[in-house]
């Protein structure tokens, strides 16, 4: 039995059905909608398993998922050396976002990393503690930082609503993504020049630790033929 | 496999010998408050370091080494002169080297004693050294000293140097500010007049705890690097010679030497690293075989600020290193709260050097 994660909730589900459907593959969902389960038209042993599109990421690490749909931003964060436990089999053309670094649109002395590095220093000499950048991709901001060569910061944890948080007091910039950039106007935020962490979008990933047995391997051969771009 | 039960005796080896030295022997938490290690190495530590919270505390991590609570407590209790030996597990979480340990035992040695530094420095240098004999390893040694004394005297303005120093652990950016200092790059982006700001500010809201203040004064510190002139080529030139230094001791020391005639600023630093070479020498190191590299010790995530050293294993290349070591005065003042007294200490990998002996169960 394959076992296909597909992400369970809202627009990003619909688009994964369609995403299939044109490719010949109709994805089934169970009968009842709140039951989190379903299987592909026409073909036998294929397990769709609803979840939510974070957690997509850790069933493929573990190898309890075969396949599944989530975006590259969520894959890169959770997974340590992704490239050794996940396999991109195609890119899905939406589900597009950016991993962005945005400041206050009125600081007008910060438009890169370099400024950014500044006035860090400076706002730590000041007010006696680090520049608060408030994200849920605490792993993938500290590396980039840390490559940039970005001192005197602190990352604080936020789950969501996170464009808000510097108007809520909760930091001084934000790392999140975004796709048109409207939200962080309408929060009064600005994206570094060279603040772009990674361009996301949603992707069909193979575990590379889930085993296939010979049946297996033959139902997704015939799923990778048919899906890949 | 290494058993364990081998590691730790091997660990208890090497312990009795830093032991037999008279050093106090110390003992740490394995908890320690987020706070402090945050605040000296920033946020890379929660990178390295296992975290884990507590109802009162808030964010505590387990001890990813053992000298900042060393530090804090020597500097809490007294600055007399102290020797501190220990012997525990650290913890550091591998993201980067997925092979390497998660927990590993650390045999170390702290002196606090500022009598005479290059004497301390000799001294831990060669207690490890010794403590090492029968191990094939490669030593590098540098001075992170100099390197800050080179920069602090450029004649070029305060901002300028303070932003270098702030950078000498991460070369890239070191790189970067030196480049657009020196005028090898382009200055950063065009500058807004802040006379003109009142203006532009207008069309913003004000959010968050920077204010409008520090933009302002951040726009004139901008305004002002803009008009300073560039470092002098021939300054930056001796700069990039002692980054790019790379020799046995006693030939990088003669060279230094000869530059220290045109850059003053270093003399000290300099006649510092001669003075522990006729130390090293006293103890018995052969000083002509000892490499020393100008930029050594930059890449650690570390608060070294004077002679710093790390032994390699000669056979198992891709090993972390089997002993690293150095210096730490600034640390020791800024957690002194005004007090302050030069320290210089090291760390061995028990785990490492048994297995180097070969001696390991299979």
């Amino acid at each position: 039995m394959i076992r296909l994660g597909i992400p369970s909730k809202g627009r990003l589900m619909g688009q994964t059905f369609d995403w299939f459907s044109e490719r010949g593959i109709n994805l089934v969902r169970s009968e009842s909608d709140r039951e989190y389960a379903g299987h592909i038209e026409g073909i036998k042993n294929v397990q769709l398993i609803f979840l939510s599109a974070s957690e997509i990421p850790r069933e493929l690490s573990s190898g309890r998922l075969h396949f599944g749909v989530t975006g590259t931003d969520v894959i890169q964060e959770k997974l340590v050396g992704f490239n050794r436990l996940v396999d991109p089999v195609s890119e899905l053309g939406f589900g597009f976002a950016d991993l962005i670094i945005a400041v206050p649109s009125f600081w007008v002395d910060v438009e890169t990393l370099d400024d950014l590095d500044a006035v860090a220093a400076q706002f730590r000499y000041k007010h006696g503690y680090r520049l608060r950048i408030a994200t849920k991709y605490h792993r993938l901001l500290r590396e980039f930082l840390m490559k940039a060569g970005v001192a005197d910061y602190q990352i604080v944890d936020s789950q969501g609503a996170t464009e808000g948080a510097v108007k809520n007091g909760l930091a001084e910039a934000i790392a999140d993504i975004t796709s048109t950039g409207n939200t962080l106007k309408a929060n009064h935020l600005k994206i570094l020049s060279d603040g772009l962490i990674l361009k996301s979008q949603a992707t069909l990933f193979k575990s590379l630790s889930a085993e296939f047995s010979q049946e297996e391997s033959q139902i997704a051969n015939l799923l990778i033929e048919k899906l890949s771009t | 496999m290494t058993v364990l039960k081998d590691i730790s005796l091997e660990a208890k080896n090497l312990a009795a010998i830093f032991e037999a030295t008279g050093a106090e022997v110390v003992e740490m938490d394995f908890l320690q408050i987020s706070n402090l290690l945050l605040d000296l190495y920033g946020e890379d530590i929660r990178g390295r370091a296992f975290i884990t919270n507590d109802p009162v505390y808030g964010e505590m991590m387990l001890r990813p080494d053992f000298t900042i609570p060393i530090v804090e407590q020597h500097m809490a209790n007294n600055v007399s002169p102290a020797r501190y030996t220990y012997c525990g597990k650290v913890f550091r979480r591998q993201e980067e080297f997925p092979d390497r340990p998660r927990e590993f035992m650390q045999v170390g040695y702290e002196i606090f004693d500022g009598a005479n530094p290059a004497k301390a420095d000799a001294e831990i240098f060669s207690l490890v050294n010794d403590a090492l004999s029968g191990i094939k390893v490669r030593i590098s040694t540098g001075d992170i000293g100099i390197l800050m004394a080179a920069v602090s005297s450029l004649s070029t303005t305060e901002t300028r140097k303070k932003s270098l120093l702030r950078h000498i652990w991460r070369p890239q950016r070191f790189r970067t500010l030196l480049n657009q200092f020196s005028g090898l790059s382009s200055k950063p982006h065009p500058i807004k007049d802040a006379k003109d700001y009142n203006k532009i500010i207008d069309k913003f809201e004000i959010i968050g705890s920077r204010n409008v203040q520090e933009i302002k004064e951040r726009l004139q510190q901008l305004k002002s690097e803009h008009e300073t002139a560039p470092i002098d080529s021939a300054e930056v030139k001796i700069l990039d010679d002692i980054l790019s230094l790379k020799d046995t001791s006693k030939v990088a020391l003669s060279y230094l030497e000869k530059v220290s005639k045109k850059m003053p600023g270093i003399e000290k630093t300099v006649d510092n690293f001669a003075k522990r070479l006729d130390f090293l020498e006293n103890n018995g190191v052969n000083v002509d075989l000892l490499d020393f590299e100008g930029s050594y010790g930059r890449t650690s995530m570390e608060y070294y600020d004077g002679f710093v050293f790390g032994f390699y294993s000669e056979t198992h290349k891709d090993l972390a290193p089997v002993a690293t070591g150095g210096r730490y005065d600034a640390l020791t003042e800024r957690m002194g709260q005004g007090k302050r007294i030069p320290a210089v200490g090291a760390v061995l990998r028990p785990d490492l050097t048994l297995l180097l002996r070969g001696n390991e169960h299979d």
